[in-house]
């Protein structure tokens, strides 16, 4: 099939099944090698590093280990695991089972999100492919240590279950409710076994890096971020889509790039990210500036920021999962004190009562989720602060 | 423990994390780290809750429970880990490494403060109008973290109905600090699984299925979860307005009957320490504060070993002698309503299994209204009935309709420990002062066999005390009548008594095994009865099993807190007050052989006591409407 | 529910559980596929997948209640979800809502009177590029306006 998208390393010229045969080529050691050399960090927005991951999965011992594709891609804004699993489906299985190889994996399980039902069937239809050309199944390319199936899971409905523990949780069969790590996955995570849970995006990157090395990823992006990102753009802009962006662009280029005009803000990292303004549209996007899982939301000058931050924080107060103290009372009380500003009932003391409890939430939650949805309240209050309060009689704010 | 660990049906990572590879640590499975400053050296995947305990370090806890599996939600035992960017959960975090701990750090103070603060900000009520007020561990954090005023605001509104369908316990979920460890308690430690976690986020609840009613579902009324949950959100279903009505009734004969651990463990209500028994104190309590009569139900108990000791051998005649293929054996005791209520729901196929004994407080409640009431001249119209129970299901059980083979409601009330200590503060009466006295007649007499029903498997130990000198006229071969192999807190308990030599009327048993169980927690009696199932116990012949952790002395009616060091400090004092009575065997009490010379004129299991002491059972499976 | 339905459902769910293992690992797909074919997961349906699971009945109540796509009580032959986060609000969804509610004449988190259409509110459904959007069953329209989404509901009907 023809290939529209072009880009430095994911949209970059792949052929079907190359990874996978280098794989086996390298051996396990040169494998996780090359995935150390090139600095790939998880793609999700977590930017754990993926060699330390596999390493630690592959070090420990036991007869089960599983490869699980995070295909739960839930943030608001961000949509290039649709792309690539509809567009790229063999970036991201080879990758599956280049982990699988390299970690000592049979199984290898994608938990697709319930929202991409629509997609199942073509995903199931290109395994099945998969498995008749040798590159799935038993004995991968003539490998007879080597078996590798995947099983597709869907979710039902979940942000939360987006978050790795959560996810293992609900493929057991329970509530998506983060666990208390440590343990981590890579030594107890789905049915007690070393598990490593990637996100799609860094799964493709994979077989890119082991046919072309990871010397080659590393000449994109920076020292701290290497390699490209998939940049899922939306808003007021006047070519939203997905574009891969080395790390390291600065953010007013990227506008630039997508055709966004009079922007104030830009939100990175979805609803869990910070929102951007328009003084510091000269960072960079890279994991020791402003880091994300790919989701970048322009809004231009018409835009009520409050508005926007409420729709945020609500969005948490659905999508917690009710676990922990900090995230399920504290989201619902950052939501009230929204309210109170959009009515006029609010006092400075008690918003910045509400600034602490957000830093709480950042360090005591028990996962992702609590410890990041205070990023868009600080960062909306403290960078649009003159719009917020200083809103008229009626509510409005000055762009109205 | 690592029985505990692999047949938890805590979720995996909720299992104390078991380390196999020492990382850089100290000398043989062992890890030196830093705790406010201070060097500690701790094995190798202790949490660090544990390792604080272990070494007089204070970390409050909410969630955390020593009965129970770890859960790491409160977020209250939060502590500062140097290089880790979030704070960890102590009850949770297994030391794997040499790390640097803060547990009081400005950082780690605000969090809990905030913490409390959101809880109060949701927790509907006051602590005035609680039945919880002093005894709520939400209330105690709040005073220790200096609460002084509602940061997040107040709730004024409720969110839930308060659930008042079950006779033995009441749910107000508004009060719910969501810490779960009721639903650990109903499904991990005694698998009934009727409360779990429903909705999601700030929409969550404990709930039950399809949110029904208790009782509506198989709750089998074990109390376990009331005596676990913080807060006041689940309580007993408290009697005691009615009882206070009937004492100020000038028409009404009330009476009670005190089971004994309640009596041993009334104390803790009263500012002392676990294991001390208040047995004759508590008789001059109850006359003070109006109880017309009071009675032992150890006498009962007693009366219960004559009558269940006589079913088994009729049944061990039977199958032995008659090969009777009909007869059910092992016979399962029937004196814990929690396990009938099990059984009933669970294994309702293995009914006949269970003793038609009835429990010491039924048999009691028949009594009264029958042979005292004629005995007293009393109308038994007039006879309010109370039992001082450790138990939450014998409100449910003095509520069955079967129960009134007196020919009215056989016992009225059942009062649980902590409602009862309730009702004596109100009359201004300081327990722990009160002199000592006799129990009245014609029920005052009871053994030790009858009082060490309260400790799992006391009643196999007073059925064998018993048992065996019927049949071999000598007394049983343990030093002192301590049968040691029936005691003990482990979950499953299994042993044998061959008898040999054996009256001539009990010919068939000559040279028998006689194989006995002793089992306590309703997770337990599921292993007992699904090796039933599995045929394994087909040389069992008599089998003990209790609803509740520790046997009755841990019942859902008891004082909270509950731990394994209280229920062992219990267990102790109710033996102690066994060793120190001078009769120790159920069938030498003088006033069982006098009920039955005058009252119960054809003997155990013979036409009156069928009537009045034996009862049946209900089928009522799983499946709810 | 008559016993007719009741054996239906035991064999199908006996079937379910076959293809996908007797572990509670396999109870998010078997909901799934209960879902899917009988739009909720009844009383009955529940208490079987326990019994078969050998889990308790409240366990997978809680499981259902914590997934916004399991219901345990009927809610329509048709789902119409439309997405309400950010991206979707500012392209325009408030317009896209009020045309299906005047359209089916109910509001959000209703069903219509003939059980027909469920209307209900989703999170960012991945089409952030194409607002506003709505899934309908398992199928993703992009690019609404009030007409098309009025199209797509009234073949429903």
């Amino acid at each position: 099939m023809e290939k529209k998208r072009v880009g430095p390393v994911i949209f970059s010229k792949y052929n079907k099944g190359e990874g996978v045969k280098k794989a086996l080529q390298l051996g396990r050691e040169n494998v996780l090698f090359e995935i150390k050399e090139s600095g790939l960090k998880g793609r999700g927005g977590a930017g754990f590093p993926t060699s330390t991951k596999w390493m630690l999965t592959a070090a420990a011992k036991s007869d089960e280990k599983y490869v699980v594709c995070n295909a739960d891609e839930g943030e608001p804004g961000t949509f290039k695991d649709r792309v690539l699993l509809l567009e790229y489906p063999e970036l991201v299985f080879e990758g599956m089972v280049i982990a699988g190889y390299t970690i000592g994996a049979k199984t290898g399980i994608v938990y697709l999100r319930g929202e991409y039902e629509y997609m199942k069937k073509s995903l199931e239809d290109y395994l099945e492919q998969m498995r008749k050309d040798n590159l799935l199944g038993k004995a991968i390319l003539g490998n007879n240590d080597f078996d590798f199936d995947i099983t597709i899971r869907l979710g039902s409905g979940a942000y939360v279950c987006g978050e790795e523990t959560a996810l293992i949780e609900s493929l057991e069969g329970n509530r998506g409710e983060a666990r208390n790590r440590p343990p981590y996955p890579v030594n107890t995570g789905f049915m007690g076994k070393p598990t490593v849970v990637n996100n799609v995006e860094t799964l493709a990157a994979v077989p890119h890096i082991i046919t072309k090395g990871g010397e080659w990823f590393k000449q994109h992006g920076t020292d701290k971020s290497t390699g490209s990102k998939l940049f899922s753009i939306s808003g007021d802009c006047e070519k939203p889509g997905v574009y891969e962006l080395p790390w390291g662009t600065k953010i007013s280029d990227m506008l630039n790039l997508v055709g966004a005009k009079n922007t104030k803000a830009v939100q990175v990292g979805g609803a869990s990210g910070i929102c951007i303004p328009k003084s510091q549209f000269d960072r960079i996007l890279a994991y020791e500036d402003a880091a994300t899982g790919g989701s970048i939301m322009i809004f231009n000058e018409s835009r009520d920021m409050l508005h926007v931050l409420k729709n945020f924080m609500e969005f948490f107060v659905e999508e917690s999962c009710g676990q922990c103290t900090p995230c399920r009372i504290g989201n619902v009380k950052l939501l009230e004190g929204i309210e109170m500003i959009e009515k006029n009932q609010y006092t400075f003391s008690y918003i910045k009562q509400l600034k602490e409890l957000a830093q709480t939430m950042k360090v005591a939650s028990k996962c992702g989720l609590g410890q990041s949805s205070p990023n868009p309240f600080l960062t909306i209050l403290e960078n649009f602060s003159d719009e917020i309060f200083n809103r008229n009689a009626n509510g409005g704010h000055n762009g109205r | 423990m690592a029985d505990k660990i692999k047949n938890s049906r805590a979720p995996v990572a909720q299992k104390p994390h078991v380390i196999e590879k020492p990382t850089d640590g100290g000398i043989g499975g062992n890890v030196s780290i830093e705790i406010n400053g201070q060097q500690i050296s701790v094995p190798l995947g202790t949490t660090i809750l544990e390792a604080c305990r272990m070494n007089n370090i204070h970390i409050p806890t909410l969630c955390a429970h020593d009965d129970l599996c770890m859960a790491g939600n409160c977020r209250i035992c939060v502590v500062e880990v140097e290089g880790m960017k979030t704070l960890q959960a102590s009850c949770a975090f297994p030391i794997t490494a040499p790390i640097k701990i803060h547990t009081s750090s400005p950082m780690v103070r605000k969090a809990r403060r905030h913490i409390i603060d959101l809880l109060l900000s949701e927790h509907y009520g006051e602590c005035y109008t609680c039945v919880r007020n002093n005894n709520c561990e939400l209330q105690s954090l709040a005073k220790e973290y200096g609460v002084d005023n509602f940061t997040f605001g107040h709730v004024e509104k409720r969110r839930y109905e308060v659930d008042r369908s079950s006779y033995a316990v009441v749910r107000d979920m508004d009060k719910c600090v969501l810490c779960k460890r009721c639903v650990r308690t109903c499904i991990d430690l005694q698998e009934v699984g009727v409360l779990e976690a429903i909705g999601r986020g700030y929409d969550t609840h404990i709930g039950t299925f399809l949110d029904k009613p208790l009782a509506e579902v198989i709750c089998i009324n074990c109390g376990q979860c009331i005596n676990r949950c913080p807060t006041g959100a689940l309580m007993a279903n408290d009697p005691s307005d009615e009882i206070w009505a009937a004492i100020d009734d000038p028409t009404k004969h009330v009476v009670i009957q005190t089971a004994p651990s309640p009596r041993a463990s009334i104390c803790e209500e009263f500012g002392m320490e676990a294991g001390h028994s208040l047995t004759r104190e508590l008789n001059t309590a109850l006359r003070k504060i109006g109880f017309d009569k009071v009675f032992d139900t150890n006498f009962t108990a007693d009366l219960t070993i004559m009558e269940e000791g006589t079913e088994l051998l009729l049944r061990l005649k039977k199958k032995l002698v008659d090969k009777d293929p009909n007869v059910k054996l092992p016979m399962f005791t029937s004196c814990s309503p929690g396990w009938v209520k099990y059984i009933e729901h669970f294994y309702p196929e293995y009914l006949d299994h269970l003793s038609t004994a009835k429990s010491p407080q039924q048999m009691f409640g028949a009594l009264i209204k029958t042979f005292y009431a004629k005995e007293a001249g009393i109308d038994p119209a007039n006879i309010v009935s109370v039992a001082l129970m450790p138990c939450a299901a014998k409100k449910f059980e003095c509520n069955r309709p079967e129960m009134n083979a007196s020919g009215y409601k056989d016992v009225d009330y059942g009062l649980t420990t902590r409602e009862l200590a309730k009702m004596i503060k109100e009359a201004g009466i300081h327990l722990p002062e009160m002199p000592k006295s006799d129990f009245d007649q014609p029920f005052g007499e009871a053994s030790g066999a009858g009082l060490i029903f309260g400790a799992t498997g006391g009643v196999m130990e007073a059925a064998l005390r018993t048992v065996y000198e019927l049949v071999t006229g000598r007394q049983v071969p343990f030093e002192n009548l301590n049968i040691e192999p029936c005691r003990g807190f482990d979950w499953i308990k299994q042993a044998s008594v061959k008898l040999e030599k054996v009256k001539p009327e009990y010919s068939f048993l000559e040279g028998v095994e006689f194989k006995f169980l002793v089992a306590h927690g309703t997770a337990n009696a599921k292993k007992v009865m699904e090796a039933l199932k599995r045929g394994e116990l087909s040389d069992i012949h008599f089998i003990e099993i209790m609803a509740c952790p520790g046997g009755c002395l841990g019942g859902g009616g008891q004082p909270i807190p509950t731990n394994p060091e209280i229920r062992k400090k219990r267990a102790q004092a109710i033996y102690k007050e066994d060793q120190e009575l001078p009769v120790r065997k159920s069938h030498e009490n003088t006033h069982v052989k006098y009920l039955y010379e005058k009252f119960l004129t054809d003997g155990p299991c013979g036409h009156i006591s069928h009537k009045l002491l034996h009862t049946h059972y209900t089928k009522r499976g799983k499946y709810i409407d | 529910m008559l016993v007719m339905e009741k054996n239906a459902l035991t064999e199908e769910i006996e079937g379910l559980v076959k293809k996908y293992g007797a572990t509670r690992s396999s109870l998010l797909p078997i909901l799934q596929e209960l879902q899917k074919k009988h739009q909720h997961i009844s009383s009955f349906a529940q208490q079987e997948v326990a019994r078969l699971l050998d889990i308790h009945p409240v366990e997978v109540y809680s499981v259902i209640s914590f997934y916004h796509f399991l219901k345990p009580n009927y809610v329509g032959r048709n789902i119409v979800r439309l997405c309400k986060t950010i991206a979707c609000d500012i392209a325009g969804k408030d317009s896209i809502a009020k045309a299906l509610e005047r359209e089916l004449g109910i509001k959000f988190g209703e069903t219509t009177k003939d059980g027909k259409i469920m209307l209900e509110y989703v999170n960012c459904v991945g089409m952030c590029d194409q607002g506003p959007a709505m899934i309908v069953n398992d199928k993703v329209y992009s690019k609404l306006t009030p007409e098309k989404a009025v199209e797509i509901v009234s073949k429903l009907k």
